[in-house]
């Protein structure tokens, strides 16, 4: 990062900027995940039908059994990472911080400084939709940040 | 030149014709269009190369909302900066008020401006380190002080918003 002269200004929080879009709401087509999980519901209550009908275990169990590796898949937690940037001002990107994550500013400085001494921070983990939201906020402060599935 | 804050305004006053030429600069020096570097840099990847169906939702939903989203701050600004028109050419000192609530379009734009113009230029991170450096001897040399320049103000925007 870049800091001209090395003087960090006094920040205090800000508005946050607005209409920001989900990328899991706005596909026009489903999502594969949710494709799946979709299925393995469909699936679970067939082979739960024919059990009641038949008495018999079906072979629909080991496909359950692999969607439902799918939604522990969607809850494995999603990292928001920003880099380091040459032309970003270091007073720049800590007050980026306080806004998108409302951090005070000590630990925005924190995080700050760790983007700009080891080339990248984890900002924020969790699930994947609001993880999603930060980045798009980050990318609208023109931060250099990417999403990291954990799993 | 000098800068202030007054009431619910940053002032520039005493800026002389080269300093503001930059300023007018500002708009057309955030336009990334034409500069696959720049393009690449203003719309970075989410991902880290893992998630090929989450990217082409990106650009396809969130690309064009961030692209307005810069537009909207590079408008903002030139319509400020319409206060420099009509005397380009005197050589007399000017100035130009840049109300608070576009205090974010200006940092927004002056970023824009600056990423902008270190991608076209590929600047090192020693180059862009580099605050002293002078005359300004080469197009390169004028790029890297319109980089410090457009820093100085974003430097003095965030310290007036600060309180």
């Amino acid at each position: 990062m870049h800091s001209p002269g090395g003087h960090i200004p006094p920040l205090q929080q800000f508005e946050v900027v607005p209409l920001y879009v989900s990328l899991s709401t706005m596909s026009r087509e489903p999502r594969p995940d949710i494709g799946c999980l979709a299925q393995s519901k469909e699936i679970k209550d067939t082979a739960h039908a024919l059990d009641e009908k038949a008495g018999t275990v079906t072979t629909a169990e080991p496909t359950v059994e692999k969607e439902t590796r799918s939604e522990e898949e969607l809850d494995l937690p999603w990292q928001v990472v920003v880099h380091n940037d040459p032309v970003n001002l270091m007073s720049y990107v800590t007050m980026v911080f306080q806004r998108v994550f409302g951090y005070p500013r000590e630990k925005a400085e924190r995080h700050m400084l760790e983007v700009h001494h080891k080339g990248r921070s984890v900002l924020w983990s969790g699930m994947r939709e609001p993880a999603e939201l930060y980045v798009q906020q980050l990318h609208g402060y023109l931060l250099l940040a990417t999403l990291e599935n954990t799993g | 030149m000098e800068i202030c804050r007054r009431d619910d305004q940053i002032e520039l006053f005493e800026l002389d014709p080269f300093l503001a030429e930059l300023l007018r600069q500002i708009p057309a020096s955030a336009d990334p269009n034409g500069m696959p570097a720049a393009e690449q840099r203003i719309f970075s990847s989410p991902t880290n190369g893992k998630e090929p169906v989450l990217c082409a939702e990106w650009k396809q939903y969130v690309e064009p909302e961030l692209r307005r989203l810069f537009q909207t701050a590079t408008q903002t600004v030139a319509a400020d900066l319409e206060q420099l028109n009509g005397n380009e050419k005197s050589l007399a000192n000017r100035s130009l008020r840049i109300p608070s609530k576009h205090a974010d379009a200006w940092l927004s734009a002056l970023n824009q401006a600056r990423l902008v113009i270190a991608a076209k230029n590929d600047f090192t991170e020693s180059e862009l380190s580099d605050q002293i450096r002078s005359p300004i001897g080469s197009r390169r040399d004028l790029s890297l002080f319109q980089i410090n320049f457009y820093g100085f103000l974003q430097e003095f925007i965030l310290r007036e918003l600060g309180g």
